[in-house]
């Protein structure tokens, strides 16, 4: 038996589901901090797509320097996107909140995916770099560049927010904010700007995640509510409040999807991984990495 | 707390509520005598088609609290049965509609059981992931097109869709009326308000939950019914579109989710308003109406229903 499409296929879920896992890190940071369902996230991420792809298209810049733009360009817009919307439900009842959030989710998805319509078109956009399609082959398995890259740029991504959240005082609040939000102001934590730094850093990642979309994957301004869905079943399987979970459980749908290909056919991929959610949200609802709360 | 208006006022308050609702439904049922313009008998039917379905949404919602972002899969199931009944197997139609909504409560059961176990915003998106899996599946399975037979065609009428619609419309409306006056709705509402509670006081969560949701999806599907009657053709994923869930979420909560009016107002205002707006500024008209929603849900957290009330309250008080 041959091996080597089937190997072939894993190292392609390993990459997607990279893709997945930074997709989903912001939202579990904005989930886990502000307690609100931003399910615009998606959203941001195709903006940030399309910034690399304007910049690439008409600079030449490389999209892995381009992320260099998006991800501040992106912080931006969360600053902007909290103080003018999210800040205003921050004041409610928990329940209130995530369902103000939820709304204020869906009103933002339909203003951005129409604005990207009229400035990008409906075309599906890609980045086509002069080393796409390159890679290298070891043991007959394709690795290429773009990938590979977009798999250690979402790592190191990663790898930078968990030193932030650990290491410097602003981190340390977020994290305080997201456990205890009452406790945390008592100990003269500001946690208003907790939140807006929390908000704007997950702005800022799905930046990140949007310019390895554009990278391999289409752009397009009705992508929003399909990477939107992704995230939160790689949020939910995770469990709340674990980065490297939420990127762990990234990689595990990826996966999951492709081993899927080889009994259920291409075309039912997506399914897989929601009937995979919809099991693993009934039998352990805390998320794999996640800890019981109650 | 809202304290009680005296008793004349109350009294024509309890009266006023349905007296309009009747004096609207009998104007919708003379319209197509006075028009033969089809833009406004379709832009009636969409009002009565989004009152049922946010109505059919609010049940399950506003009563018993559990945000279901599912409910395009409700729709779809009974717009697909419903049409290949029709369509495939020369089922009458009024049978067809009626097994529709039957297979959307018996889908609704399948999965409600054990997605009730989620709670909260758990709830909410379980139900988007099952509905999503469940649109792709029928993507995959009915990639073609589906349209009406050459003899439907030819025969092909505006007004039974309207007053379809308009029936289905006056139903759930009245279901909804009726549900708050009933025992059952007692526990429903305890379940909103306080899930423990409710099982400590003696209240089966479950069954009331499922009591709601058998509602709800019985007239999502009937809805969907509607949808498969009205088109001549469509791809038969359509209907399982989120964009049906999203719809019915924003009509709701535009109007006032958990009340009666709430709904009928919201999906009044989301139909015309976005109509107008196609009109008016055509290309951006999506992302102003995003924005118009967005407003509505900073500045009136009750909806257009709480506004008119508050509204009202601040006038009496003035006089």
């Amino acid at each position: 038996m041959n091996l080597e499409p089937i190997f072939q296929n894993l190292v392609y879920g390993l990459f997607v589901g990279g893709l997945y896992g930074m997709a989903a890190v912001g939202l579990s940071l904005v989930f886990g901090v502000l307690k609100v369902l931003n399910v615009s996230h998606g959203e941001l991420l195709m903006l940030g797509g399309y910034v690399s792809f304007t910049l690439f298209d008409a600079y030449g810049v490389d999209p892995f320097l381009s992320i260099a733009i998006a991800a501040p360009l992106l912080f931006l817009v969360g600053l902007g996107l909290h103080g003018g919307l999210f800040r205003w439900v921050m004041r409610l009842h928990e329940e209130a909140k995530i369902k103000n959030s939820l709304l204020i989710g869906f009103g933002l998805a339909l203003v951005l995916e129409n604005l990207a319509l009229r400035v990008w078109t409906a075309d599906e956009r890609a980045i086509t770099t002069g080393y796409s399609g390159e890679g290298v082959t070891l043991a007959g398995i394709v690795f290429p560049y773009t990938r590979m890259s977009g798999l250690v740029v979402a790592f190191m991504a990663v790898m930078l927010l968990h030193l932030f959240l650990t290491r410097t005082y602003a981190g340390r609040a977020i994290r305080a904010t997201s456990e205890d939000w009452e406790a945390a102001s008592l100990m003269g934590i500001n946690v208003q700007r907790t939140y807006v730094v929390a908000f704007a850093i997950g702005t800022a990642l799905a930046g990140v995640a949007g310019t390895l979309v554009s990278l391999g994957y289409t752009i397009a301004p009705s992508i929003g509510l399909a990477w939107t869905l992704k995230a939160l079943v790689v949020v939910v399987l995770a469990g709340l409040g674990s980065i490297f979970g939420a990127f762990a459980a990234g990689i595990l749908l990826g996966e999951a999807e492709a081993t899927s290909i080889y009994v259920f056919g291409a075309s039912y991929r997506e399914v897989v991984g929601l009937v995979l959610f919809i099991i693993v949200l009934l039998l352990r609802p805390q998320g794999l990495f996640g800890r019981r709360v109650r | 707390m809202r304290t009680a208006p005296p008793w004349p006022a109350r009294a024509a308050e309890r009266f006023t509520g349905p007296a309009v609702l009747l004096i609207l439904i009998a104007g919708a049922l003379v319209v197509p005598q006075l028009t033969d313009r089809r833009d406004t008998i379709t832009l009636l039917f969409l009002v009565f088609l989004y009152i049922a379905l946010a109505q059919s949404w609010n049940l399950l919602a506003g009563y018993a609290g559990q945000i279901n972002l599912g409910h395009a899969a409700f729709f779809g199931v009974g717009a697909l049965v419903t049409r290949d009944l029709w369509t495939k197997e020369d089922v009458p139609f009024a049978a067809a509609f009626l097994a529709g909504g039957g297979a959307a409560v018996l889908f609704a059961l399948a999965v409600g059981i054990p997605t009730f176990r989620l709670r909260g915003i758990y709830f909410a998106i379980g139900t988007l992931a099952m509905a999503e899996a469940l649109r792709i599946t029928v993507s995959n399975l009915r990639p073609q097109v589906t349209a009406l037979p050459a003899q439907a065609l030819a025969t092909y009428d505006l007004e039974p869709r309207y007053y379809l619609a308009l029936g289905l419309a006056v139903c759930t409306v009245l279901v909804a009326f009726i549900l708050p006056r009933t025992r059952l709705s007692l526990g429903i509402l305890a379940v909103r308000e306080d899930e423990e509670a409710a099982e400590a006081s003696g209240v089966n969560a479950l069954a009331h939950k499922l009591a709601a949701l058998v509602l709800s999806s019985f007239f999502a599907g009937l809805a969907g019914g509607t949808f498969a009657f009205y088109h001549v053709s469509y791809y038969p994923d359509r209907p399982f579109f989120p964009i049906w869930t999203f719809d019915a979420v924003l009509a709701t909560f535009i109007g006032g989710v958990g009340t009666l009016a709430g709904p009928i107002v919201g999906a009044t205002f989301f139909i015309v308003v976005r109509d107008r707006l196609a009109v008016e500024v055509q290309e951006v008209h999506q992302a102003i109406f995003g924005l118009l929603f967005i407003l509505v849900v900073l500045m009136l957290p009750g909806g257009l229903v709480e506004a008119w009330s508050r509204a009202r309250r601040l006038l009496r008080r003035t006089r």
